[in-house]
């Protein structure tokens, strides 16, 4: 049974650890890439991710897929156990557009093939319907019929990105997590994509959950942002609040490290220092305090609890 | 200043199986000792495969041709493959788009970047090592003794990024190219590897030829920038030209699809240049973007110079010097 605002998707307390060997006869030590970690995803819903390189965003889109197990807590699709369903059937609802798209893509299969895998893999339709889905999805994601059949690697970057992307799209599936779909593509193929996303969206409910490094496009399309720092969220919060606003300080110097396009400006310094996290051995207390300009005592022995100041969620001392 | 790269007429053809395919079709550049020229433009514009061609690592089957190629004075279409070899790594450094082209997944991080240094330069395990770590800190990781017995696919996205980055910079070399370096990275790290990038600059006059989709990243880094569509330059110029006084159409569309905070409202549809890219196979004639010019005429169809606009500001188009005004000062407004 599903209700109207159970999530499409859910993650509770989703936890995920990776044993990493520590070079010859030294034994392994945990790394802790999730870290109780809670997010639902609403039907309809735009939920921009957004943080530090390695915090843990695509561990987090590959445990939504059922693609990896977490090491505790659980995850819910339409609020039941991920666990009772068969990958198959999870793949027809839910489709990842992946962050690298060369590793993605089987280098022995043309494009045609490719894009139209899906809808074989789940039985939809015949051959005659496949090639007019495909050259239908192609058109979308701007792609001429002649690539049909190309290899990955005769394509570049950004072509192999929107094969991806209309691979991911073909099955028409109700969520798209979305890993990093636009970075390789030029800014005019980019809003192409990302209006054609949207347009999906109204068309046909679909949710998305979307990891980008690029604010200002999570900004535009985010209907809720979190900020993710080495394995926790440390803000969450409509785009208007994360962006006019931020409370968190790591949020302020992601904001301040955006490069406008404006000539002269140089590269702004971010003030964070260059005491990197390292997630096998993570800081005590606030895992952002070493490198933290507003840090306090506190900060260095306690971590901080969840606060909720109007309509955004921080993990921060400075609001306790 | 010394150029350390001068190109003339540089093309690249690749036989498919409906024809021939001109994916570079006629640059010409140089690239000055500590300066750093952005190449922007469509993705299949042909950016990857002219940074390829300096390195001289193309397909087996693509044909390159140019009046002139030169890494620091010397024939690069003439060297031996030892001398190939040598360059490589070592003089001329790429980051690749996709980091994993330039990763062997079966060795461990700490194996390749040793092996890089090793094979072109005379130290010992250790003193590579100790670079290694040295620019693994760099670019920001942490603990990166303990991260070099790691394999590629247990690093992220981002962490992937930064050991390429920091395997071209083992060798100091004189010419890095940098194929979308930061684009897989958050901005606080796209910030301080873009400050490392400046920094060797200036301390060893390293050139850099940077490939990037990112505007941003283009107006904070280029000395120089060239604006590719369909496997030619269209524009070129400082940054400061190309940003602020932008004149070929095709740059102008580029600049108004990028979402501006505070300008564009949340949510609304994206600005973008309607139709897709002519196709390279066979003989082109006129301006490779006419179908999609808003401001196209019949002398279009004429193949077009890159000419002189002002100063060192060059464009690919037959507008005269009064529409471009005007279609310039339109596209600022
Ligand atoms: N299979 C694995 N084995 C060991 N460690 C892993 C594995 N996959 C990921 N990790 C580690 O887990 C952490 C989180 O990785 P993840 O790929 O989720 O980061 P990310 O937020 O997607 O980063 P990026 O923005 O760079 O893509 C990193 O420290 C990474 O090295
Ligand atoms: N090995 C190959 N065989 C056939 N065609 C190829 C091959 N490699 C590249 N191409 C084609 O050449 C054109 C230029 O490719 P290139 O990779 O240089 O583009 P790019 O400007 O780097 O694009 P992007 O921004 O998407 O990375 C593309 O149309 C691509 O499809
Ligand atoms: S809790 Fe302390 S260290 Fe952490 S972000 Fe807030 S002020 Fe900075
Ligand atoms: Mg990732
Ligand atoms: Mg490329």
């Amino acid at each position: 049974m599903t209700h109207s605002d159970t999530p499409v998707l859910e993650l509770n307390g989703i936890k995920k650890t990776f044993m990493i060997s520590q070079g010859l006869m030294k034994g392994t030590k945990p790394l802790y890439a999730l870290n109780d970690i809670s997010v639902q995803l609403n039907k309809g819903e735009v939920l921009g991710i957004v943080g530090e390189s390695g915090c843990g965003k695509s561990t987090l889109a590959k445990i939504l897929l059922g693609l990896m197990e977490p090491t505790s807590g659980e995850v819910l699709i339409d609020g039941q156990s991920l666990k009772g369903h068969k990958q198959l059937d999870i793949s027809r609802r839910v489709q990842p557009i992946f962050q690298d798209p060369y590793s993605s893509l089987n280098p022995r299969k043309r494009i045609g093939d490719i894009i139209s895998l899906p809808l074989r893999v789940h039985g939809i339709g015949d051959p005659a319907e496949h090639e007019r889905k495909v050259i239908e999805i192609l058109d979308l994601v701007g792609l001429p019929k002649r690539v049909l059949n190309n290899y990955p690697n005769q394509m570049s970057g950004g072509q192999r990105q929107r094969v991806a992307i209309a691979r991911a799209l073909i099955m028409k599936p109700e969520i798209v997590i979305c890993d990093e779909p636009t970075s390789a593509l030029d800014v005019s193929v980019q809003s192409q994509i990302l209006n054609l996303l949207m347009d999906l969206k109204d068309e046909l409910q679909l949710t998305y959950l979307f990891i980008s490094h690029d604010l200002s496009v999570v900004e535009h399309l985010a209907d809720r942002v979190i900020v993710m720092y080495l394995g926790r969220i440390c803000e969450q919060a409509p785009p208007d609040r994360i962006f006019d606003e931020p409370r968190h300080p790591y949020t302020e110097a992601l904001l301040g490290s955006v490069l406008t396009p404006e000539p002269g400006q140089g590269v702004p310094d971010t003030n964070l220092g260059a005491s990197y996290p390292n997630p096998i051995n993570p800081p005590s207390g606030c895992r952002f305090h070493p490198r933290c300009a507003k840090a306090m005592d506190i900060c260095k022995s306690n971590a901080p609890m969840l606060q909720q100041i109007n309509r955004s969620k921080v993990e921060c001392h400075l609001y306790e | 200043m010394t150029n350390i790269v001068e190109v003339e007429n540089l093309r690249v053809k690749i036989p498919v199986s409906a024809g021939m395919l001109n994916p570079v079709r006629g640059l010409t550049f140089e690239i000055k000792k500590g300066e750093t020229l952005c190449v922007v433009g469509e993705s299949g514009s042909g950016k990857s495969l002219s940074a390829f061609s300096l390195m001289k690592l193309l397909p087996k089957i693509a044909d390159i041709s140019a009046d002139k190629m030169q890494f620091m004075g010397r024939d690069i279409l003439k060297m031996s493959p030892s001398e190939l070899q040598n360059m490589r790594g070592n003089r001329m450094a790429m980051i690749f788009q996709e980091p994993m082209t330039a990763l062997n997944p079966s060795y461990t991080i700490g194996n390749q970047l040793v092996e890089v240094l090793r094979r072109h330069q005379n130290v010992s395990v250790k003193e590579a090592t100790e670079r290694a770590i040295y620019l693994l800190e760099k670019v920001g990781i942490t603990a990166a003794a303990s991260r070099l017995s790691q394999y590629p696919h247990q690093l992220s996205g981002g962490l992937r990024q930064r050991v390429v980055i920091a395997m071209a910079l083992m060798c100091g070399p004189d010419l890095i190219i940098a194929d979308e370096p930061t684009t897989a990275l958050d901005v606080t790290i796209q910030a301080q590897i873009l400050h490392l990038l400046k920094e060797l600059q200036e301390e060893f006059e390293m050139a850099i030829l940077l490939i990037t989709h990112d505007l941003g990243v283009v107006a904070r880094m280029a000395d120089r920038v060239a604006v590719m569509y369909a496997g030619e330059f269209v524009e070129t110029g400082t940054a400061e030209q190309v940003f602020k006084q932008p004149v070929h159409p095709y740059t102008q569309g580029l600049l108004s699809c990028i979402p501006v905070p505070g300008k564009t409202a949340r949510g609304s549809r994206l600005g973008s240049i309607p139709g897709i890219v002519p196709s390279l196979i066979g003989d082109m004639r006129g301006c490779a973007f006419r179908s999609r010019c808003p401001h196209a005429n019949g002398a279009c169809h004429n193949n077009v110079p890159l000419e002189k606009w002002s100063d060192d500001h060059f464009k690919r188009c037959v507008l005269d010097d009064t529409a471009l005004t005007s279609i310039a000062k339109e596209a600022i407004a």
